[in-house]
Order: structure tokens, then C-alpha cells, then sequence
């Protein structure tokens, strides 16, 4: 990734839209995006303003696309967009926000302020003004595969284990299997209990599934730093294989960018429209359970809340299927306050867990999370995106409090009925 | 320029100038936008991007409930001058007969004094909101030169129109020319500034509510 300031104005300008041009026609500096967003609410810095954000692209789109920023541009008028400016505005786009897409929810004059801080990253990382964690995990996307440096062999090490432990087979590129499930360099890593669960779920309910040892990883880099090739590139590898495969339906697993990318993004990344249906694993569990194919016992009993990952609920959809899976096997399930589509981010999403550089400011806005779980004060926490969980328990320790966090698909499979 | 003259210009050629700009720069900002176009969604839909797109239209009228609480000065304040603003502008007998005069149709006005108390509650309403602007840290810090400017034409016409109705200050023809000169001045601001909201707010929310509910999400 070579970058230049050219490349950087080029791609902003490959962003701009109608609906980029309707969004900054529209906004009144009301300032009611600050109070939607953690980042604002647990630091009080008005530059953290979510609308604030994606001033490079505002200026772009003034100077470029409208009669009066033209004009003033010919004048010498136009605010500059060069090397200092972006530099100073970096870590207000990638360390200060994660892309949960809540200032979106409540603007008033309905600008979708989080779709524009994820073009404005295009721009910045065309620049060569994104951080180096991001720029380090999409390298390593793109050359190994994974953000985390993970290879097939590892996975299928990971997989040696769960065979032994389960006693169940794990289908690896299976021709013409109905699923292709997909995971995350995490769950890899350090969940490979997922991998568990989904073998013994769908071992249970007789589901025909495969991993494909050509496209295993969910994660994309590139939608997180900000460059759409990169993207679009990792998006392609799992096309491919789902096709040669001939799978149904690509599985998106417990990550909540992994979805938005393959599932709202992904087509549009590549240009084209999919052969195959992608799911993310809640919904299809969810589709299992409406067809009586997922039977459990021994409800838990300790007071349990869902943190809905902001990608899977708010900017996802699926929203209504965690909580009936965890019906399934809960019998005191409380919401959090502004549970579901307005949930509060952990602080983590939209590769900040990525970039070191904002560790210490992921976790004070955690504060916001740790409010809203005294209100309700639980006795674990179930989710279902590894990043979130990671940033959870790394959040929940700095804050002193002592609550377990619980993967959804892994918790269902330890209440399977035998 | 005396009296007479500037009077007969503001109703006239200064007039028509103004509604000219108004016109051609609204046309020129809306094309300037919908030229930009936008590519198709290829993705699989989950819902309905229509639905989506005409539910946030009027959802997001009604703010959320956190929203309300952290900034109800700002909603109620702006409920009340956006309402205060348009019943002046569209329910007081003389700008109807003026509209009539320019449409030929016209539709029933409300009494005076009604509207002579909502223009002076939204004047303070309006200099109450400026006040908040510049306390609120957080829109002292995004206020701009323009943000300023849009406010003055906004409150221009409205205590001209005020000073007018009650005849005070200048003589009736000086009165009635400041006042034209103001919403002159309104019309000829409009489009090259932030007031393009009141055409854009439409289309922002339909986008919003468009990508949310084509996955499935109301926004």
C-alpha cells in the first residue's frame, strides 16, 4: 500500500455520492450526535463530535462538488486538505470512533454519520494516515490470510483438538455442503470452544456444514482500516470458495465486522451479487430452532443480559434471534437499559482493539458499558462477537468488576439435550 | 436613496432578484446532489429499503429516549421556533394575500394576535437557542461564521415583521421596506447555506431509514 496525498484526495472523492452530498447539505451543527456517542460522553472533548469526524470529507466534497466551494476554491478561499490536516484528524477517525453507527440512530435531520466516517477512512488510509496496528492486520490479511498471522495449519490443529475432545468429525471442504462456516482468527485462537459448539450443534440437529480450507477467515481488515481493494480482495477469496464448494449459504460467525463485510458489504465490494445466501451463525440457529431442531435442557438460572454487538444488531439486523436462542435456555434474562438497536458499543469495534495506540481511551469509554450493566447488575454476560467478549473481560477487569462473559452459540451447546 | 426609491426597489427588481437566486440556487444545490448519483445495492435484502426510507421520514421527528433527555432544550426549543416560523410565514393574513397574489389561491389565515405572540415567542425562542449555542460546549465548538449567519436571517425578518405589525421605530413604507429587505436577504442566503436543510432533511432520512431497513433495522 503505497500512499500518497494524491491517492488519499482521490479516494475521498471516489466516496462521494448523493447520499454524501444530501448528508452535508443537511446538517445544522446541532450537535446532538455528541451524546449518542461514547466517546464523547465518557471524555466531554467536543472534537469527538461524531459529525466532527468526517470534516476531511466534508471539505472534499465542498471544495469538489458544489458551485459555492468551487468558487471559493478559484479565490483561494477552500480550508486545505494536505498532509497536516489529515494527521491531525487520524485519531478522531480511527481511535475515537468504532464505527457502531449510534450517531446515525439520533441525528434529527437523519444523516447516517457513521457510513460517512467509514468512507472517510478510505481517504486517510489512501493518504497514509491510518494507524499502524491497522495497516500491520491488513497486511497480514492480505499476504497470510489472517489479521492475526493465523494459517491453515494452526486452524487445523485447533481442529485436531476439538476432534479428539468431540469425537465428531470436522467437514473440511466438503463438496455441495448446505453450510460453509466461516470464523474469526480469534475464535481460532482463543475460542476454539466455538468450533465445539458448532460441531456438536450441527451434529445434533443433522446439519450438512464444511470449513474451506481456502477461505476460513471471516475477519476483513480492509473494511476497518478503510481500503475498499483490500477489502474487496479478502471478500473475493471466500466468494471463490463458497462457489467451487458450491456451499448454500456462507455462515458468518460470533464477529460483528465479519458480518457487515461479507454480508452487507461484501457484494458490493466485489460488484456483484452472490450464488449463495450468507447467515450470520445467530440466524442460523435461530432457523434451527423455529424447526424443532434444537432441543435443550437444564435452564440456567443465573441472572443473565445479551450485549448485542453494534455490527450484528444495530447495523446488522439480527436482533430478535439472540434473544430467542437465549429463551432457550435462560430463565432470568434482563436487558440492559438501550439494549438492541440503541446498545451502547464496547468501546472496541471498527478496528480500534486493532490499534494500539487507542488502548487507553478504549478503556475509559468502557465506562459507558460498565453504567449500563450496574443498572442491571449481571451474573454473566452472553454475546456474540469475540472482539466485543475479548474487550469485555479486558473492560470488566480494569473496572474491578467480576462478571463471566459467555459466547451465545457456546452456551447453547453446553445446554444441548443428550 | 431615499424613502420612496428604496421602498419601490425592494418590492421590485430587489424582490425579484431574490426569489431568481433562491430558485435557480435551490435547483442548482438539488442537482448538484442527485447528479452525484448512487450505485445499487447488491446485496441480499432483508427488509424493505422503501419502507425503511418512508418510516424514518417521520420517525425521526420524534427523537429517542436518551436523545431527549441529554438534549431536550434543543428539541423542544426547535420544535417551537420551526412552528412559530412556518405559521407566521404561511398564516398571517398579509403574507397570505401576497401569496395569492403570486399563486392565485389562497387558504384561511389565523387571527392576528395569535400569530403576533407565536413571532415574538419564536424571537426568543430564537435568541435563547443562540445563547444555548454558544454555552453547549460542544456547538461553541462547531459553530461556524455561517451557523451565525444563517441565524441572523432567520430572526432578521421576524422582528422586522414584528417592528412592522406594530409600527414602531421607523415610518410605515421604511418599515415595510426593512422588512421585504430581510426576507430578500433570507432568500438570497438559503441556498448556499445550512437552510438547504429544510429540502435535504427529506432525502438525509430516507437515505438513513432506506440502508437501515433494507437490513431489517428501523432507524
Amino acid at each position: 500500500m503505497s500512499a500518497s496525498l494524491e491517492k488519499g484526495i482521490n479516494a475521498f472523492k471516489k466516496e462521494i455520492d448523493s447520499t454524501v452530498g444530501t448528508f452535508f447539505s443537511s446538517c445544522v451543527n446541532c450537535g446532538m450526535c455528541a451524546d449518542a456517542c461514547l466517546f464523547y460522553t465518557e471524555t466531554d472533548d467536543p472534537e469527538r463530535t461524531p459529525i466532527n469526524k468526517t470534516e476531511p470529507l466534508r471539505r472534499i466534497w465542498k471544495q469538489e462538488y458544489t458551485l459555492f466551494g468551487r468558487l471559493g476554491k478559484l479565490i483561494g478561499l477552500a480550508k486545505p486538505v494536505d498532509h497536516a490536516f489529515l494527521k491531525s484528524w487520524e485519531e478522531l477517525i480511527y481511535d475515537s470512533c468504532t464505527l457502531c453507527g449510534r450517531c446515525s440512530m439520533v441525528c434529527p435531520v437523519g444523516i447516517d454519520i457513521a457510513a460517512m466516517i467509514r468512507k472517510t477512512r478510505e481517504g486517510m488510509a489512501a493518504a497514509g494516515h491510518a494507524p499502524e496496528g491497522l495497516i500491520g492486520a491488513s497486511k497480514r490479511a492480505v499476504t497470510i490470510g489472517s489479521p492475526m498471522g493465523i494459517k491453515l495449519p494452526t486452524l487445523m490443529a485447533q481442529i485436531a483438538h476439538v476432534e479428539k475432545d468431540t469425537g465428531l468429525k470436522i467437514p473440511i471442504d466438503q463438496q455441495g455442503a448446505e453450510y460453509m462456516l466461516l470464523l474469526s482468527s480469534m475464535e481460532i485462537i482463543n475460542f476454539p470452544e466455538f468450533i465445539e459448539a458448532i460441531a456438536k450443534i450441527f451434529n445434533k440437529a443433522d446439519v450438512s456444514w464444511t470449513i474451506a480450507s481456502e477461505a476460513f477467515e471471516a475477519t476483513n481488515s480492509g473494511i476497518q482500516i478503510g481500503v475498499s481493494d483490500i477489502a474487496a480482495e479478502l471478500v473475493q477469496r471466500i466468494v471463490d470458495a463458497a462457489e467451487k464448494l458450491n456451499v448454500k449459504t456462507v455462515i458468518s460467525p460470533e464477529c460483528g465486522h465479519a458480518y457487515m463485510a461479507i454480508r452487507w458489504d461484501g457484494p458490493n465490494l466485489v460488484g456483484k451479487a452472490f450464488r449463495f445466501k450468507v447467515r450470520h451463525i445467530l440466524e442460523v440457529l435461530d432457523e434451527l430452532r423455529q424447526q424443532g431442531r434444537l432441543k435443550t435442557t437444564e435452564m440456567e438460572t443465573q441472572k443473565v443480559t445479551y450485549h448485542d454487538p453494534c455490527q450484528i444488531s444495530r447495523r446488522g439486523g439480527v436482533i430478535d434471534q439472540p434473544r430467542n436462542l437465549i429463551n432457550l435456555f435462560a430463565e432470568n434474562f434482563v436487558e440492559m437499559p438501550d439494549a438492541g438497536k440503541m446498545n451502547w458499543c464496547c468501546g472496541a469495534g471498527g478496528g480500534v482493539s486493532a490499534n494500539e495506540r487507542a488502548d487507553e481511551l478504549r478503556l475509559k469509554v468502557f465506562n459507558r458499558k460498565k453504567a449500563q450493566l450496574d443498572e442491571i447488575k449481571p451474573d454473566a454476560i452472553i454475546s456474540a462477537c469475540s472482539n466485543c467478549r475479548i474487550n469485555l473481560e479486558e473492560g470488566l477487569e480494569e473496572y474491578n468488576m467480576d462478571i463471566p462473559l459467555l459466547s451465545l452459540t457456546e452456551t447453547l451447546a453446553e445446554h444441548l439435550d443428550d | 436613496m431615499s424613502e420612496i426609491e428604496f421602498v419601490s426597489w425592494v418590492r421590485g427588481p430587489g424582490f425579484q432578484l431574490a426569489v431568481i437566486i433562491f430558485v435557480a440556487g435551490v435547483i442548482i444545490r438539488l442537482l448538484e446532489i442527485f447528479l452525484l448519483g448512487r450505485k445499487a445495492n447488491l446485496a441480499e435484502a432483508r427488509g424493505s429499503a422503501m419502507q425503511g426510507g418512508l418510516r424514518t421520514i417521520f420517525t425521526r421527528s420524534i427523537p429517542d429516549k436518551g436523545t431527549l433527555k441529554k438534549s431536550s432544550f434543543k428539541i423542544v426549543s426547535g420544535y417551537i421556533f420551526h412552528f412559530g416560523l412556518l405559521v407566521t410565514i404561511f398564516f398571517y393574513t398579509p403574507h397570505i394575500l401576497f401569496f395569492k397574489d403570486i399563486f392565485g389561491f389562497s387558504w384561511p389565515a389565523l387571527p392576528s394576535a395569535m400569530v403576533d405572540a407565536l413571532a415574538m415567542i419564536s424571537i426568543i425562542t430564537l435568541f435563547a437557542i443562540l445563547f444555548d449555542r454558544l454555552r453547549n460546549p460542544v456547538t461553541r465548538f462547531l459553530t461556524t461564521p455561517q451557523d451565525l449567519l444563517v441565524w441572523f436571517v432567520t430572526i432578521f425578518p421576524l422582528i422586522t415583521g414584528y417592528m412592522a405589525f406594530h409600527r414602531t421605530g421607523l415610518s410605515a413604507p421604511s418599515l415595510l421596506g426593512l422588512h421585504l429587505l430581510s426576507i430578500e436577504l433570507l432568500l438570497v442566503v438559503f441556498p448556499f447555506t445550512k437552510l438547504m436543510h429544510a429540502f435535504t432533511l427529506i432525502m438525509a432520512r430516507w437515505y438513513n431509514g432506506a440502508v437501515s431497513g433494507y437490513k431489517g433495522v428501523a432507524s
